[in-house]
């Protein structure tokens, strides 16, 4: 097991999920550099967060044609877990690895704020050490972060128990008011079909210190060390 | 030749577009009570070397899908205009 963050001009989180993972994993992080095509032998991929590329004509529109993508792709289409936080999302389903889109929040304004996330599917490589009677406190901070999908697709997220993270208040109720953006089904994560592709708008990983005063993200990235014991 | 080609992006009719909204309570807010709908897009303006209009037209279609254009949320229209 390899952690590996892509770095694009314009992330700002990469450096947060690399000291995250080095904690958690125990040992050193590759930063992968948008220019280069090799993963070094990583077999997890991040994609943090930011704004790749100035978020010029779409967030992650430019950075889904960066040398380093044609491998992250490439890695995700053969199984290998990729993984998208905020910016890193938008990439993703810009790509084309995860469906849908997200779009400048309904009410215009770039949010930064705690919000709380329940989980929806408990038997992913990122969720299966979470409880879906928590209501787990996630920071998120954009503005293009309501996601869209048609109804069709969202039918069959919801089938196939894709949508992995919702947006819900600190007694876990999904509803419009814990809504925070306009997100459609409230929705905060997804992955894709084959369960290895995942991509999500907070960041649980600026919500995995004891010296941030908030751990609730940790069990997010130490899922990644064991198995999915379904 | 070179073509001046302009792509026109809109978000999709469906979709709720809150920056077209803003604006239009703004024009109303002025007195423009006419004014029943504005939605807000980008126009992309490209020159183009190619042999013909329609190979133009073809070569931007290409970057529409490839590029320009995400089609989960945006639609578009190409207009070709005489040399650029």
């Amino acid at each position: 097991m390899k952690f590996g963050v892509v770095i694009f001009p314009g992330s700002n989180c990469d450096h947060d999920l690399i000291h995250v993972l080095e904690q958690v994993g125990g040992q050193p992080v590759e930063e992968l550099w948008h220019k280069d095509t090799d993963l070094k032998g990583c077999t997890h991929i991040f994609l943090p967060g930011g704004f790749s590329y100035g978020d010029y004509l779409r967030s992650g529109a430019i950075a889904k044609l960066s040398p380093i993508m044609e491998s992250v792709i490439a890695h995700a289409n053969q199984g290998g877990f990729v993984m998208g936080i905020c910016n890193g999302f938008q990439i993703l389903c810009e790509s084309g690895l995860l469906p849908g889109a997200l779009l400048r929040n309904e009410k215009q304004l770039f949010i930064c704020d705690n919000v709380y996330l329940k989980c929806e599917n408990t038997n992913t490589a990122v969720t299966h050490l979470l409880s879906s009677d928590k209501a787990y406190k996630i920071p998120i901070a954009h503005a293009e972060g309501r996601y869209f999908a048609d109804d069709a697709t969202l039918e069959k997220l919801k089938a196939n128990k894709q949508i992995i993270f919702s947006y819900c208040d600190a007694n876990g109720i999904v509803d419009e008011a814990s809504n925070p953006n306009g997100s459609k089904m409230n929705i905060a994560g997804v992955c894709n079909e084959g369960f290895n592709v995942f991509g999500m708008m907070p960041h649980p990983e600026r919500a995995a210190s004891a010296d941030l005063f908030n751990e609730d993200g940790l069990a997010f990235f130490q899922a990644l060390l064991t198995e999915v014991s379904a | 030749m070179t073509y001046e080609v302009y792509v026109n992006v809109l978000p999709l009719k469906g979709l709720l577009d809150p920056q077209g909204k803003t604006v239009h309570q703004g024009l109303n807010k002025i007195g423009l009570s006419q004014v029943a709908d504005v939605r807000v897009g980008k126009r992309i303006v490209m020159h183009i070397d190619a042999n013909s209009e329609e190979e133009a037209k073809s070569i931007a279609e290409d970057a529409c899908k490839k590029v320009l254009v995400n089609p989960v949320m945006e639609g578009y229209e190409i207009e070709v205009a005489q040399n650029a």
